[in-house]
């Protein structure tokens, strides 16, 4: 058996959840507000008024399987 | 550390969205153009006037279309990203690239495949503007039973594989999330939208150009990913290999 085959066979080290907490939430909460942009705003709901958002990322609401019109 | 994985998680992402621009434009725009060729057919037969276009179909079908992939590309590697950082080192003894791909395969089949089968993709032309927001309601229920139920299959197989093995484990897994899913899509109310004198051809053609962007999505952010996190968290694992040893 040779080096690496002895460090294959060990699980890796984990990460702390304490360390991922406070990311997930702030990173979290940015990328989810990007997927809302993107997935239904000026469609089901609206934070800004008017449909240029809706009409601009059009394509791509319909093409990765969001609801729209 | 975290930082760092997000980062990467994120470019891998924007990386995956212009692959997945590339697919959706050769694959996806004519279904796309078709169907709003219906709606503007049904619309003359009606006798009324074409809709204004606030932003024109070339602006849509490709700017649009492109910034609206790779958005959704990054924000899903960034999520991503802060998932895989919970799973590194808590997966039996996966590295960062098998663990990368494993969370990628999931993530594809729980976020979108299976909420999907319930509720496919529609181009444009289908949905009723009055229902948009029982549509969108009734998705993201989908989506989130979807995730409450992998959740929950994975952490009883956990403790099922103490017991009965890896193998069993997580086969009584996946069958307990098959199980729950099926419910869920039962109890759930249809939606057929569909008018009567739509192409099935453009749209089955839709629906599969839908689903093969999100397969190219899914699978280059996994991959990509996969080799970032193995330079950041296993940079010893890319020294070459002795001799007639493959790593």
């Amino acid at each position: 058996m040779t080096i690496a085959d002895k460090t294959r066979v060990q699980a890796p080290a984990s990460i702390p959840l304490r360390e991922i907490v406070p990311w997930a939430i702030f990173a979290g909460l940015i990328c989810l507000l990007a997927l809302y942009f993107v997935g239904a705003e000026q469609g089901a709901t609206s934070i800004f008024p008017g449909m240029y958002i809706h009409e601009f990322v059009h394509d791509g609401r319909h093409l990765l399987g969001f609801p729209c019109h | 550390m975290v930082r760092s994985l997000l980062v990467r998680g994120m470019l891998a992402g924007a990386l995956a969205g212009l692959l997945a621009f590339a697919f959706a434009w050769i694959f996806g725009e004519p279904q796309v153009n078709l169907a709003i060729g219906f709606e503007e057919h049904m619309r003359q037969m009606a006798g009324e006037a074409p809709e204004p276009e606030l932003v024109s179909r070339a602006v849509q079908s490709t700017v649009g279309l492109l910034t609206g992939v790779v958005v959704y590309g990054s924000a899903i590697g960034g999520i991503f990203a802060l998932a895989f950082a919970g799973a590194y080192g808590r997966l039996g003894r996966l590295a960062a690239r098998g663990t990368a791909a494993l969370l990628a395969a999931a993530g594809f089949v729980v976020l979108i495949l299976a909420p999907q089968i319930k509720y496919p993709a529609n181009p444009p032309s289908i949905g009723e503007p009055e229902t948009i927001g029982v549509r969108t309601a009734l998705y993201f229920t989908m989506i989130a039973l979807s995730l409450i139920a992998a959740l929950a299959a994975m952490s009883t197989g956990r403790q099922l594989a103490r017991r009965l093995g890896v193998w069993n484990g997580v086969l009584i897994a996946g069958a307990a999330y098959i199980a729950v899913v099926a419910v869920a899509m039962l109890i759930l109310p249809a939606i057929d939208e569909v008018p009567a004198d739509f192409s099935a051809t453009v749209l089955w053609h839709f629906r599969l150009a839908s689903l093969g962007v999100e397969t190219v999505l899914w699978t280059t952010l996994g991959l990509v990913f996969g080799v970032l996190a193995e330079r950041q968290l296993e940079p010893q694992r890319r020294r070459p290999a002795p001799r007639g040893v493959r790593v």
